[in-house]
């Protein structure tokens, strides 16, 4: 697990440019809460880490044009501490002030818990449900991707942390007839791996009385955190209450394929977990939506 | 890079430098050296523990720039021009922090492992957040566990230490 260099650049250029010389022997290190424990285990390796948290273009928060960027090497507690993100995107600041423990927060960021792929990352559950896309830096430039699309499996991502960089995540702001909340579900409340967790955002129509639209994230039922297309779909146009919410519920229910697992539960219950928890987000987003 | 030239380069250490307990230090370090590591070893500050090094226990929490980090996973490198707190700077040599006593008065040690970095939590809350509810200082150190005590003691004497 012994890296032999630790490189610490200053500009963006200079980071690619350090990637591309190690030619694939050199890994992106960000906070490391996640990198570190996989170099010592043995589950990745790297001869070479480039530290790119004192890159200017990865940090930040911003409203630009009804957009919210954040920069990849933000942490889940300057997340959580965001009055912009409470604001606007409430889902992300309860997903980001969940994950592990303060002293991970402090360190871990938004970028790495996307590239890291988990399926029932904290913060990418309700990013999957605000829709946001990704930027990354390559040799040949910089280009925006879905966030649904670089996730393709249990830890894999198709930034290639040998040779690109994640440099943001980006979504619309949440407009006042919208509103967005994150439930999870764990043994315990820090440092424990989420059973479950899900996240919806909701836009009402202008009497706040119908779903215009809903968009639902779940994790880990899948090998990647998923959305809910044929619930959320279910809810489009209905009109705000149990009985619509139930249905959709069940129909989350049935296309979640959770695995039983010892630490995490049996499907079952799991699945009936993701009505739950959809239940919790969906009603929670539309109180905010509502202003109530 | 031609492979002699990588092979010197396996040999270089890199010279951190830091703000430690208040004071400067340079310390030579190796370039996978983790920050406990250089605490522990190399600087002799072994109040700083280590015990699940995978960032689950909390036992060797250190403030970086005033923020409890885990320090078994941070690289060495990463304290680079920054601040660094162990247990050992929160009060003068022979003298006690508040905090300390107050655990020692409310007997929040037991078998002492996880002390130091249960400290350094709780030093970093009352340094933003000098009258806690007791909630808020449960999620301070819900990244600290302690298999001894139940936390009763621990959330008493920081709750106390609070007040001096």
């Amino acid at each position: 697990m012994k890296w032999e260099e630790y490189l610490v650049p200053t500009s963006l250029e200079e980071a690619l440019a350090m990637l591309k010389e190690h030619r694939g022997q050199a890994r992106v290190i960000a906070g490391g809460t996640d990198l570190i424990i996989q170099l010592k285990k043995k589950e990745a390796t790297a001869r070479c880490l480039v530290d790119v948290t004192h890159l200017d273009e990865l940090k930040g928060i911003e409203l630009e044009d009804g957009f919210i960027r954040i920069g990849a090497c933000v942490t889940h507690q300057e997340l959580a501490s965001s009055q912009l993100i409470w604001e606007r995107a409430a889902a992300l600041a309860e997903g980001a002030s969940q994950v592990g423990s303060p002293q991970i927060r402090n360190m871990g960021t938004v970028g790495g818990n996307i590239v890291n792929a988990q399926p029932a990352a904290d913060t990418v559950v309700p990013l999957m449900a605000l829709e946001a896309e990704v930027e990354v830096a390559t040799a040949t430039g910089t280009h925006r991707e879905p966030l649904g699309g670089i996730c393709i499996g249990p830890g894999q991502c198709t930034v290639d942390s040998t040779a690109e960089i994640l440099t943001a995540v980006r979504f619309r702001a949440l407009d006042p007839n919208q509103g967005s909340a994150f439930e999870r579900l764990a043994k315990r409340k820090a440092l424990s791996l989420p059973i479950l967790n899900a996240a919806a955002v909701v836009t009402l129509n202008n009497g706040g009385d119908t779903f215009q639209e809903a968009r639902l994230a779940v994790g880990p039922i899948g090998p990647t955190p998923a959305r809910a297309f044929s619930a959320e779909e279910a809810l489009r146009g209905a009109a705000v209450g149990a009985q619509a919410i139930a249905a959709a519920l069940e129909i989350a229910a049935q296309e979640a394929q959770p695995r039983s697992n010892p630490l995490r539960g049996s499907q079952e219950y799991r699945q009936e977990m993701v009505k739950v928890l959809l239940r919790r987000s969906i009603k929670r987003a539309v109180q905010v939506a509502r202003g109530s | 890079m031609k492979d002699e030239e990588w092979s010197m380069e396996k040999m270089t250490t890199q010279t951190l430098t830091m703000t430690l307990n208040g004071e400067e230090v340079k310390v030579q370090v190796e370039p996978s050296a983790l920050l406990v590591e250089v605490l522990r070893d190399q600087l002799d500050l072994t109040g700083t523990k280590v015990a699940c090094g995978e960032g689950e226990c909390g036992a060797c929490t250190v403030l970086l720039d005033g923020k409890p980090v885990n320090s078994c996973l941070v690289p060495a490198l990463k304290a680079q021009g920054r601040e660094v707190l162990t247990v050992e700077g929160l009060a003068p040599p022979g003298e006690l922090h508040p905090l300390q006593k107050a655990f020692v008065e409310h007997g929040a040690v037991q078998c002492g492992y996880c002390t130091p970095g249960m400290l350094m939590s709780a030093k970093a809350l009352l340094d933003h957040n000098p009258s806690p509810t007791e909630d808020e200082v449960r999620l301070a150190i819900s990244g600290n566990l302690c298999r001894c005590t139940g936390y009763a003691k621990i959330v008493e004497a920081i709750l106390n230490g609070s007040t001096g």
